[in-house]
């Protein structure tokens, strides 16, 4: 790899967030974009793997990095599109303690939530998927690709 | 859009704060000048914000990135704060895009500058430029970092 240089958007992985079966579709998100929020409910309505890849913008939308770091950490036991699908049908209550209700409604451990959505890691796992996005070409969002 | 390898027009310009910027003032480092149509439009939004997170990455190659447009220092101001960041914005304000129309970036008839981007190496010239096809699509970041790699 070269830095951020162009490559094509890479082919679904294993540590993918994938959904669904049917045609594959790759899809490049910002957790606090409108446009984003309005087209994932088409998105997922339709017959296809879905993979979610991060693409948080934190100048135009500064709650971002906090949210897909706290999808990140959700994941991390098994609650990813859940709380992808629950930030998403409601865009209005994103602030931590928000996010402490989420986890709960979700039955997932707060003090491990807590810990992973802080945690290097996660931020690494989370840039990957943008710097991925930047050598794709991805200027906007969702951007969706066909894998 | 100016050809690579030609000598960059030099020009000073007033910042987002009223500052004097020259580009004399980057002689010995590499400046890559973002000229832009228009703060706050919806496309000139996600140009800068992109570009600003993957500022640390360009400052590692030791380019520092710049944006002009024909607005006027005060709006640079609100404009950058708007959008939380950082660069640099110079006012292309009187003469009108007089520097876009140096770099032949300016849109006769539509009164703002293309998206253009223009690399300017250590010794003043143009290492590199690349001009939107139009100014409602912007060049994705992975270009600068080809034209660097």
């Amino acid at each position: 790899m070269n830095g951020l240089t162009s490559s094509a958007t890479p082919p679904l992985g294993p540590d993918d967030h994938v959904r669904g079966t049917g045609e594959g579709l790759v899809v490049y998100a910002d957790l606090g974009c409108p446009h984003c929020a309005a087209a994932w409910l088409e998105i997922t309505a339709r017959p296809a793997t879905i993979a979610f890849r991060h693409f948080p913008v934190a100048s135009k939308h500064p709650r971002s990095p906090a949210l897909h770091a706290a999808v990140e950490a959700a994941g991390m036991q098994g609650a990813f599109f859940a709380m992808v699908d629950s930030l998403y049908a409601d865009r209005g209550h994103v602030d931590d303690p928000h996010l402490w209700a989420r986890v709960e409604r979700l039955g997932i451990d707060l003090e491990r939530f807590e810990a992973d959505r802080r945690s290097e890691a996660v931020a690494a796992r989370v840039r990957r998927d943008f710097e991925s996005g930047i050598r794709g070409g991805v200027t906007n969002t969702p951007a969706i690709f066909r894998s | 859009m100016i050809a690579a390898g030609s000598p960059a027009p030099d020009f000073t310009l007033r910042d987002q704060d009223g500052e004097d910027v020259s580009l004399a003032d980057f002689k010995g480092r590499k400046v890559l000048l973002v000229f832009y149509p228009l703060d706050f439009s919806p496309v000139c939004s996600d140009q800068l914000s992109i570009y600003h997170e993957v500022k640390p990455e360009l400052a590692e190659k030791g380019v520092e990135i710049i944006g002009i447009s024909v607005d006027s220092p005060w709006a640079h101001k609100a404009f950058q704060e708007k959008l939380g960041i950082d660069t640099t914005l110079l006012a292309d304000f009187e003469p009108k895009g007089a520097v876009a129309k140096a770099y032949r970036s300016y849109l006769d008839g539509l009164g703002f500058a293309n998206r253009t981007l223009v690399l300017v190496d250590e010794d003043g010239n143009v290492a590199w430029a690349y001009e939107s096809p139009s100014p409602g699509e912007f060049p994705g970041a992975n270009l600068i970092f080809d034209a660097l790699a």
